[in-house]
């Protein structure tokens, strides 16, 4: 799975595209790593860009469980911004809201990365 | 068949309590102001139609237990939790204590709320009765003796009336049982537990409780869909909020709605019951549980409506 990313000051918004699914969470767990392993204290800060996922299962789900104990080991910061209607029912009702801090927008995301943790 | 829930509760019994029928109390008469419910129908329909389950009756309190009646007038009995008691009851005003029959158990697993109410089930002080425990754990005899010897239950199990039976099985093979085709599954659970398929005249039961899924596990997943594959109705362990499952909770051997619904979707089985609820659980949690899961199954809908439903002590389902 490609993922984009651009760079916006201390932080890097990823953007993956469609579904995280059991077809394509291994894929997107692998093209999130790198970013991954660079999040840590002194690094970039993660902005997850959702709103091009349609659609996330439960591997899905845990993929980004996966990713936030890295980045709290290695006390970088990741949050997630710009759920779709759908996905974020999704984090609701799997109590997946209460493992990230969500934002509307990207630009409310990376605004509160400038503020100590 | 018939399906039958007798306890469907986990880990540890549980009992409505004082301040739980106050809630139940005060929110049915703050619904009924303003309502003209001046005859007995009337009040009937304004609790059985207008209040929700989670206030005009409860899920319930019983560990796992569930019945199932054949056509041969058979009984089959999915664990022995404390939901085993009541169920013993029923079957002794049912049949009286002169007429001999037999039971078939299968049991998932050997942890305690799984066999604890088997001391307190009627049948096995009857004389002539017959009451076959299949499971696949080696202590299976051994586990059932324990919990009646000394100093733990005032009967021993040397003393019950009943001809107690143990039969050994092998996940993944089938057996004939009771006008049944039985295939019990290995799952994840501290000790091992284990799902069954039980299958008659073209239909399909399959229980699967204490059962915790690894995501990451493709061929695990596989399986388990496989296992469930055109079931009209699946029992799953859904204790957990899918967070806790794979965080938290992690390796205490359990599952989530979340999974439920999609391990079901994928394997296009009919109707998921929600089993082993949370015992913290109050029934207004329950009923909300229900209502997300619903909700989750509708979002992810791919084409194959799945009927969602939360199993309580004393649903009757005809499959």
């Amino acid at each position: 799975m490609e993922l984009e990313t651009r760079r916006v000051g201390d932080s890097i918004v990823v953007s993956p595209r469609g579904r995280v699914d059991h077809a394509t969470a291994d894929a997107f767990s692998a093209a999130l790593a790198t970013h991954v392993a660079q999040c840590a204290s002194g690094g970039p800060a993660i902005v997850l860009d959702m709103s091009g996922v349609d659609y996330i299962s439960s591997v899905g789900l845990r993929a980004l469980m996966v990713a936030a104990k890295q980045v709290k080991a290695q006390s970088g910061r990741i949050v997630i911004a710009a759920l779709t209607p759908m996905v974020r029912e999704v984090f609701q009702i799997s109590r997946f809201h209460l493992v990230f801090a969500l934002f509307d927008e990207v630009d409310a995301a990376l605004e509160s990365l400038q503020k100590p943790a | 068949m018939k399906v039958r829930f007798w306890g469907t509760r986990g880990s540890i019994p549980v009992s409505v309590t004082a301040p739980d029928i106050r809630a139940k109390l005060l929110a049915a008469l703050a619904g009924a102001v303003g309502r003209s419910l001046d005859t007995p129908e009337k009040i009937a329909d304004y609790v059985d139609r207008q209040l929700g389950f989670e206030t005009s009756g409860t899920f319930g309190g019983h560990s796992s237990c569930v019945e199932l009646t054949g056509d041969d007038a058979s009984h089959v009995i999915l664990d022995m939790g404390s939901g085993a008691r009541p169920l013993g009851q029923h079957l002794l005003e049912k049949y009286g204590p002169d007429a001999p029959r037999t039971y078939h158990v299968f049991m998932s697993h050997l942890h305690w709320d799984h066999i604890m109410g088997f001391p307190f089930f009627g049948p096995v002080y009857v004389p002539g009765n017959r009451i076959v425990i299949h499971g696949c754990h080696a202590g299976i005899e051994e586990a059932f003796r324990r919990q009646q010897a000394e100093p733990s239950f005032p009967v021993d199990f040397s003393q019950l009336a009943a001809d107690v039976e143990f039969r050994r099985l092998t996940p993944g093979e089938s057996y004939a049982i009771a006008g049944l085709r039985v295939t019990p599954k290995l799952q994840l659970h501290a000790g091992d537990s284990f799902g069954y398929r039980l299958e008659a005249g073209g239909k399909c039961v399959v229980y699967s409780t204490d059962s915790e899924h690894r995501l990451d596990n493709r061929e695990e997943r596989e399986g388990f869909i496989e296992f469930f594959g055109g079931a009209d109705l699946v029992i799953f362990d859904a204790m957990y909020s899918l967070f806790e499952a794979i965080s938290v909770k992690a390796d205490w051997g359990h599952s989530s709605n979340i999974v439920g619904v999609e391990l079901c979707q994928a394997a296009r089985a009919k109707t998921l019951a929600l089993f082993h609820h949370e015992p913290a659980f109050d029934d207004t949690r329950v009923a909300s549980v229900l209502q997300e899961t619903r909700r989750f199954e509708e979002i992810t809908r791919d084409g194959h409506q799945l009927e969602v439903i939360a199993a309580y002590d004393g649903l009757e389902l005809e499959v």
